[in-house]
């Protein structure tokens, strides 16, 4: 019965996404803007309200184990801690889907309720292109993914959910993710609502920066705790692998950083006004690119999909109405908009032009690179993988320059900058630069480019904390605030990256219990190898004891084997230490006494993950920047 | 005029995008691909029975003169508990169902049974997945037909559908 | 900056971005796109030792050694016309068993061993990689072309 609710609320809430499509459109023309909200706000309110419904009934259906629904069947187990049966409700396709539209109705509730900007009638079109939006996905939801299917008849138990998907990290990394592919999407209907109405100004600039700088913030925590899970659940040790699923998340990624950047240069100075439109309708169209690509399997990763070329389709036609409307009216619109702003290049405009010229090219380089093994196939055939070494080769240079010029962008003054007060106040940061790759070349740091890694890092990290505990800190605005403690968090997870990359040591050893290896500062030994049981599994578990200094820590990785479905996986340990991580992972045995261990020590490797946080929530401090200006307009529209 | 362009361009970049993803997805690698085994002799295989009690199933057995069914399956796939029904209807048409159990243990096939049924005549145990390979299939579950002198005719990919039903017997009854 | 050459800095400006992507991209992609061969392929090729690429098919039966030294795996990547001998030193993936798919990075070494970086088993119960079962079902198709023995 509420499986049937579920479907039911999505049908409503897909008829109310159509009143805000068509409703909105015949209350524009008969120019009242206030019937026209009046209409609109409740049914987008309505709508979320709806969608949301339907995605508990999905969790319950999920939590009490109702296996006559199809994909609790397929996706769920009777056996299965409760916090994965629910996360087992978006751990798969339908229900990924039914999140994200979810996620979709939220934002729209909260433009509805909450955005300014420049007029009612701008109001009236955002609110109606949040309802396109979300018509869309509901009808990809409702024709090709329905998740309430019925089973009948209903098995007695269900299929269980892949063991890889059960971790904490994982369960919540597609929700954090979503809040920001989706966040997108509001920007990207200011876009279009701003270009419909020829209101390209500075206002709609204010108006939209804390919707990109919170999508912003959402999508780069999402990114960190994917990769975080990466790096302790697959078993690699690595935490980045260029894999399509990562590039999908992270060409937004790049987008909207790009965007926030110029958003300021158009809120500050009215400049940059194009370009500024064509990266919100980017930023959402790389996000649909990103879950059409790995949604259709389009390309294969590591990151396993179910995949079905006839959702693929659906969603390029969804991709094909919502990105190609939107670069078509661009096309038509964007010639109309008014010239912005003369500027000089000496100037935080400058700065910020330059800026976004390098993320425009990082952002290229990946798109060739995820896009061009398709692209071959589709012309001669060939299958071909593009992996690391391509987009270490060609992004370093790219990076490292922008990491330079990053640190002195927040120095530099709207209009005309003076360069040589600039470099006086940024002479600390270059001495800090120094020092830090002098120390790390003395405690044993190898390589050009790792000294030139740790330099830059030091120097951006170093004139990011001048901004913020320098003279003027005390007149500081939170932009600037946000801005210096997002800079930072970039310089602390470029260190993280320098060094890790730099003085990672991996070594395989075989090992009999008892036995002992040396790996960076360590002593291991293997103390023992014994089973274990856990809730839904059973496993095999090395004891292994890293003594250093004089202390000594026990790891225990472990290989489990999961029986609903049958799958082995592996569990490293890791011992993390200030100065770095032991990695553990327990593999086969031969038979004969002796089991692989394979051990890594990457220091600093954590810093790439905190760097990432910190520059999340420097995202989230710069959002609430210009908040009492947005509440007095939104009073002035009150009233 | 280059200002022109500009504007143009982000929509003629996206274009050629979409023609290269409908030209991927025409050609898309996830598409259930057909075994190159059909119009070929069945490969030597011997596979052990559920137990001492029942025997097992061997290329022998398919070269008896007689039209039979393969169906590989496996008791943990679901859509081999969906397609059940159909393989009892088979049956009790008087076809001849073989089975093999893929990466199974005995006592789920047991249980799979005595849930679902059991309308097969024999059953191999593969608990590798060999005969996955060698019948060139490429999951579960998969059914073949193979004629009196063990040819594979055809091969179905995926569950058997009540619709299915009909179009086997008709085949078997051509080829006996 | 007049109004004109402004709008003509930003275009070049751009344009410039494209150039440079352009530029970092081609050559890295020459040489770190690696090709997907199967064990057909790979005979039939004329590959280079030392340039990366990416071999697929299944792991032969019974070809699975681990060799002495403890860490070291050795077998054999079948699309049952051909077969290549991989070395692979490390922990083998979880999925990665005889008879099943594999995807291993790496490249050719002068005596026509493949020395695997990475490997890739993915096998969820019902799926294959797709590369392994187009290439396995090539080689059938060729088997059957060929007169029977």
């Amino acid at each position: 019965m509420i499986p049937e609710l579920g479907h039911f609320a999505l049908w409503l809430a897909a008829a109310l996404a159509l009143v805000q499509l068509i409703g909105g459109e015949v209350e524009l023309r008969r120019k009242d803007d206030d019937a026209a909200l009046r209409l609109l706000v409740p049914a987008a309110i309505g709508q979320a309200l709806l969608c949301t419904g339907a995605f508990g009934a999905l969790i319950w259906a999920f939590t009490v184990s109702d296996f006559s629904v199809l994909l609790v069947a397929s996706h769920s187990h009777t056996e299965k801690p409760l916090l994965y049966k629910l996360t087992g409700a978006w751990a798969n396709h339908e229900g990924s889907m039914l999140l994200w539209v979810t996620v979709l109705a939220l934002f729209g509730l909260a433009a509805a309720a909450r955005a300014t900007g420049p007029g009612g009638r701008f109001r009236v079109r955002l609110i109606q292109t949040m309802g396109a939006i979300a018509l869309g996905f509901y009808a990809y939801l409702l024709v090709s993914s329905n998740p309430f299917l019925r089973l009948d008849p209903a098995p007695v138990e269900g299929r269980g959910l892949n063991p890889l998907l059960q971790d904490p990290g994982l369960a919540f990394h597609p929700p954090l993710l979503y809040l920001g592919y989706v966040g997108m999407s509001a920007t990207f209907a200011f876009a279009v609502a701003a270009l419909l109405e020829r209101q390209v100004t500075p206002a709609w600039g204010r108006a939209v920066r804390p919707w990109v700088l919170a999508a912003w913030s959402f999508l780069t925590a999402g990114i960190m705790l994917g990769s975080f899970w990466a790096y302790y659940e697959l078993g690699w040790g690595g935490w980045w692998f260029w894999d399509p699923v990562e590039n999908a998340s992270l060409m937004p990624w790049l987008a909207a950083t790009a965007l926030f950047h110029s958003v300021g240069v158009l809120a500050a100075r009215g400049a940059l006004k194009n370009w500024t439109i064509l990266l919100a309708v980017l930023a959402f169209s790389l996000s649909m690119v990103g879950t059409f690509i790995v949604r259709s399997g389009l390309l294969t990763s590591v990151h396993a999909f179910a995949v079905d070329p006839e959702r693929g389709l659906f969603l390029l036609i969804l991709l094909g109405i919502y990105v190609g409307g939107a670069l078509i009216l661009y096309a038509l619109r964007a010639s109309t908009v008014n010239e912005g702003a003369r500027f000089r290049f000496v100037s935080r405009e400058g700065a910020l032009v330059v800026n976004n010229l390098i993320l425009s090219a990082i952002l290229g380089v990946v798109f060739i690179g995820t896009l061009y093994p398709v692209a071959l196939e589709a012309i001669s055939g060939e299958r071909v993988s593009v992996g690391p070494p391509y987009y270490e080769t060609a992004l370093l240079p790219l990076i490292f320059v922008l990491l330079v010029l990053m640190a002195a962008g927040p120095f530099l003054k709207w209009r005309l900058a003076d360069l040589r007060a600039v470099g006086a106040r940024l002479l600390p940061a270059f001495v800090t630069a120094a020092v830090l790759a002098l120390v790390a070349v003395l405690f044993g740091l190898r390589g050009v480019l790792a000294a030139l890694g740790v330099a830059v890092a030091g120097w951006l990290g170093a004139a990011s904390l001048l901004i913020v505990l320098g003279p003027r800190a005390r007149r500081l605005s939170l932009s600037a605030t946000g801005t210096a403690l997002a800079h930072f968090g970039v310089a602390v997870t470029a260190l993280g990256i320098a060094a890790s990359a730099a003085g990672s040591i991996e070594r395989t050893y075989p090992l009999a219990p008892g036995e002992t290896a040396r790996i960076a500062d360590f002593e291991i030994r293997l103390d023992a190898v014994e089973p274990w049981a856990g809730p839904n599994y059973t496993s095999v578990r090395g004891l292994v004891s890293a003594a250093y200094d004089g202390n000594s820590e026990l790891l225990a990785p472990e290989r489990r084997a999961f029986v609903n479905p049958m799958q082995v996986t592996t569990e490293t340990d890791i011992l993390v230490r200030p100065s770095g991580n032991l990695y553990a992972v327990l593999g086969d045995g031969d038979g004969e006494g002796r089991w692989q261990v394979r051990l890594h020590w990457q220091p600093l490797v954590a810093l790439i993950w905190i760097g990432g946080l910190i520059a999340a929530g420097g995202g989230v401090v710069a959002a609430f920047a210009g908040g009492k200006r947005r509440a007095r307009e939104r009073r002035e529209a009150a009233a | 005029m280059i200002r022109r362009l500009a504007v143009i361009l982000p929509l003629a970049a996206f274009l050629l995008f979409v023609v290269i993803a409908i030209r991927g997805l025409d050609s898309d690698p996830s598409r259930p691909i057909e075994s190159g085994m059909v119009g070929q002799p069945v490969p030597d295989f011997e596979l052990e029975g559920l137990n001492d009690a029942n025997p097992g199933l061997a290329a022998s057995d398919l070269r008896q003169g007689t039209v039979t069914l393969v169906n590989l399956f496996g008791s943990w796939c679901l859509p081999c508990r969906v397609e059940a029904p159909q393989l009892e209807r088979l049956a009790a048409s008087g076809a001849v169902v073989h089975a093999v159990a893929i990466r199974d243990e005995t006592q789920d096939v047991e249980e799979f049974l005595a849930e679902y049924g059991d309308p097969f005549s024999r059953i191999g145990m593969d608990p590798r997945g060999r005969m996955q390979i060698e019948f060139g299939a490429t999951g579960v579950p998969e059914t073949y037909l193979i004629d009196g002198d063990g040819v594979i005719r055809a091969q179905w990919i995926g569950e058997i559908r009540p619709e299915n039903v009909e179009e086997i017997l008709a085949r078997m009854e051509a080829l006996q | 900056m007049k109004p004109k050459s402004q709008r003509l800095f930003l275009i070049g400006a751009a344009v410039a971005a494209l150039i440079i992507s352009a530029l970092l991209a081609m050559p890295a992609l020459r040489e770190g796109a690696a090709y997907f061969y199967a064990p057909a392929d790979l005979a039939a090729a004329d590959v280079e030792p030392g340039q990366p690429l990416r071999l697929g098919g299944l792991v032969e039966e019974g070809s699975v050694m681990r060799l002495p030294d403890g860490v070291t795996t050795t077998f054999r990547v079948t699309d049952r016309l051909e077969s290549v001998p991989v070395r692979y030193s490390g922990i083998v993936p979880d999925l990665f068993r005889e008879g099943q798919g594999v995807i291993a990075d790496g490249r050719l070494q002068a005596d026509g061993t493949f020395a695997a970086e990475t490997l890739l088993a993915k096998h969820d119960e019902n799926y294959m990689p797709p590369e392994v079962a187009e290439a396995v079902a090539r080689a059938e198709a060729e088997a059957k072309a060929r007169p029977a023995n």
